[in-house]
């Protein structure tokens, strides 16, 4: 056996069925051998696009995510959806073709020192010097993406490493003697925890990413009933628990809801699950939750206590431990003392109510798009967004309802994910409708995959936003920066439709309410990828808290519409809730 | 104010890009690295760094924390400065053109117990060890001569007793 087919047996053995990539010189070998191989290969039209489908496919299935790309600049153009996977805690395996070893450090056509550019963005990475140590390696590899905090990891694979002949496959994990993650939680803190819990009065949960990552969302669930929490989630976290829940108040932070910043701001106990308390989460760290006492639980002991100073801090997975808080918890009688803590928030759920009907509005207002989407979708469908506006609308406006359904780039902030997360979210989960919500602006970036999703036939659904600005940008320039629009309006060009079209892909301009929820539904029915060039008024702003403030102080409020406050049921079928949309 | 100094003392794994990895870290999270010393450990294939970094309680606490998450380091310990052994070698190339320059420079070595280690006509080369404080105080005494050249490792260190990383 040769390395080259080491390297696509070890693939398969992981249970990776499906990669992203794209051939180059010094991959020459490998792909020649995925020539006559069983595994499946996408041919994406930019690497950086493999490696955000790659993500995509990792978050939305929760298995390791595999993209390949040759030496030099293919590589180097996996960096930034390296970067990204690494931020969000995505288990991505990149593997990058090498120059032959005995050309590495000569500068030779194509090479790049992919170890050291990807050192400060990958949980590891490594580098194969002989074609014996590729099985080991790739199966050690996917065990470190995936398990403790989940990250990508960089395999370097120079072009004769891939010729060379094998005696052994030997696929014996690595000896890793420094990587041990904690899953169990210390019992001594989760019982100072739950005496924590005990003695608040006005305990909020904080749910990021690390419980959509442990599977951990029934257990958030139980909690939040067993001791009676309105839940609010960070941005990764959303989905964790459904949004439509009576205890949820959606996303925190710098562009959250009003009603979770008003909330974490008078909780006396903060049960911090699976995040690291980003600068977008916490806002000014000084007014971040100024009376509660904080309970943080993550998998990885270096994100406790490095922006908020903690109480009670508890290593390990979330899942397990909150099993074993609620074991705890159980036992003793829940606090009654909350009911009022609960009456509280629904008062000031009611408080927070937006102008959410914008029926009659042309230009499209953005917040009638997503309550369009939100329509159309069910709790299967999977949302992918972009950066900017378009994200910070669906994360404020879109209720997401179940775990793996709300995809965005919270880290790194990548415009340009969407689209190609899309791609790979749909990849992974070929039965749930996928739809990417994207700026003009992100979408431009990753443009020419239109042509994959047209050659491989994957029915993503892509909603460009369209308000021909860089919209996030051009917001902070009108309420920081004297309304001075430097280089934010995107010009007239290109026609989106025919942008799509061009590349086969069916597409359609929408101007008027109404019309986006039926475009999505033929989007569906058709099982064909659609393009939706989505006109919406440019000077629409969401609300949000300046940086450097604190989490109470939000400009830009909301426009307050409570004649009817009966007919905020978007984005909740059942109907089943009351005083959502907030 | 003068942020206190610690001992970082690590176990990584003994191959090549460790040492780039973690002093990489230090740059990438803007943390302060005086100095940074690695040889092989008792045990094959491992390797044992010391490391001289500055900052306060909360710095110290996210340097550790971080450095644990290396998939090569194995063992990280802040030391405690008052039970552990810290030494540092350092060659220090004075000019030396005349025999009563030279007598006082030897002198002056033999007092640190520093030992000359290369003589010429023009130069004299001591070599000494011992904690930074120590070499600090016999450079200053020879820069009235003239230093021609000095390397120094930065220090290296391990806890005193039986107490091992």
């Amino acid at each position: 056996m040769k390395g080259g087919q080491a390297i696509i047996k070890s693939l398969i053995d992981q249970g990776a069925d499906i990669v992203f990539g794209y051939p180059g010189g010094q991959l020459l070998p490998l792909y020649d051998m995925i020539y006559d191989s069983d595994l499946k290969h996408i041919l994406v039209r930019h690497e950086q696009c493999a490696a955000h489908a790659a993500d995509g496919y990792a978050r939305a299935s929760g298995k390791v995510g595999v993209c390949i790309a040759t030496s030099g600049p293919g590589a180097t153009n996996l960096v930034t959806g390296i970067a990204t996977a690494y931020m969000d805690s995505a288990p991505v395996v990149a593997i990058a073709g090498q120059v032959p070893t005995h050309l590495i450090g000569n500068d030779a056509f194509q090479e790049v020192d992919m170890i050291g550019i990807t050192m400060p963005i990958t949980k590891h990475n490594f580098q194969a010097t002989d074609a014996e140590e590729i099985p080991s390696m790739v199966k050690s590899g996917f065990e470190i993406a995936i398990t403790g905090r989940p990250g990508p990891v960089v395999i370097d694979l120079p072009k004769d490493i891939q010729e060379q002949e094998m005696e052994n496959y030997n696929d014996n994990p690595m000896d890793l003697p420094g990587y041990k993650p904690t899953k169990k939680g210390n019992p001594r803190q989760i019982k100072r925890a739950a005496k924590a819990i005990n003695e608040s009065l006005k305990p909020v949960i904080l749910a990021g990413g690390g419980v959509i990552i442990a599977n951990a969302s029934k257990e958030l669930q139980k909690l939040s009933n067993l001791i009676n929490a309105p839940v609010t989630t960070t941005l990764l976290g959303k989905g964790s628990f459904p949004e439509d829940h009576e205890s949820s108040m959606g996303m925190l932070g710098m562009h959250g809801r009003k009603v979770a910043n008003l909330t974490v701001d008078e909780s006396d106990c903060l049960i911090a699950i699976g995040c690291r308390f980003s600068d977008r989460t916490t806002g000014k760290i000084d007014e971040f939750a100024p009376n509660a006492k904080i309970v943080h639980i993550d998998v990885d002991p270096a994100e406790i206590g490095k922006n908020v100073e903690v109480d009670v801090p508890i290593v390990g997975d979330a899942k397990i431990v909150l099993q074993d808080l609620i074991k705890m918890l159980e036992k003793q009688e829940a606090n009654p003392t909350t009911s009022s803590w609960i009456k509280k928030i629904h008062e000031f759920k009611n408080s927070c109510i937006p102008r959410i009907s914008f029926e009659n509005d042309v230009p499209l207002k953005p917040q009638q798009v997503i309550k369009e989407i939100s329509l159309a979708a069910d709790e299967d469908t999977i949302l992918t967004t972009d950066v900017g506006q378009n994200q910070m609308w669906m994360a404020h406006y879109f209720n997401t309802r179940n775990p793996r359904k709300f995809i965005s780039s919270g880290g790194l902030g990548t415009m340009g994910f969407g689209f190609p997360a899309a791609i790979g979210a749909k990849v992974a989960m070929p039965e749930s409708d996928v739809v990417a919500v994207c700026g003009d602006g992100g979408f431009l970036m990753v443009c020419q995959d239109l042509a994959t999703v047209k050659e491989y036939d994957i029915p993503v659904v892509v909603c460009v936003l369209d308000n021909r600005h860089l919209g996030m940008v051009a917001q902070w320039q009108k309420l920081f920066y004297d309304e001075r629009m430097s280089h934010t309006h995107l010009g007239e060009v290109p026609d989106f439709v025919k942008l799509a079209e061009s590349f086969g892909v069916r597409a359609e301009r929408i101007e008027k309410p109404g019309q986006t929820r039926e475009a999505l539904e033929n989007a569906f029915k058709s099982g064909e990828p659609t393009l939706l060039d989505i006109v919406i008024d440019p000077d629409e702003i969401l609300p949000m808290v300046p940086p450097g403030c604190g989490l109470t102080e939000i400009v830009g409020e909301y426009k307050v519409e409570r004649e009817h406050p009966g007919e905020i049921t978007y984005n909740n079928p059942a109907g089943k809730t009351s005083g959502e949309g907030d | 104010m003068e942020q206190p100094t610690h001992i970082i003392s690590a176990l990584v794994e003994h191959r090549p890009g460790v040492l780039q990895r973690v002093a990489g870290l230090f740059t990438r999270r803007g943390f302060n690295i005086d100095s940074i010393t690695v040889g092989e450990s008792e045990t094959t294939g491992l390797a044992r760094m010391t490391i001289i970094a500055h900052g306060d309680q909360k710095v110290l606490e996210q340097i550790t924390k971080q450095l644990n998450k290396l998939v090569d380091v194995i063992k990280v310990r802040d030391l405690n400065p008052e039970s552990t052994v810290k030494r540092e070698l350092c060659l220090i190339k004075v000019h030396a053109p005349s025999e009563s320059v030279r007598a006082e420079v030897i002198q002056y070595a033999g007092i640190f117990r520093g030992r000359i280690i290369d003589v010429s006509g023009e130069a004299l080369t001591v070599e000494i060890t011992g904690d930074s404080d120590k070499i600090d105080a016999l450079i200053d005494l020879l820069k009235g001569f003239g230093i021609k050249e000095l390397a120094r490792t930065g220090p290296t260190a391990m806890s005193r007793g039986m107490k091992t990383i």
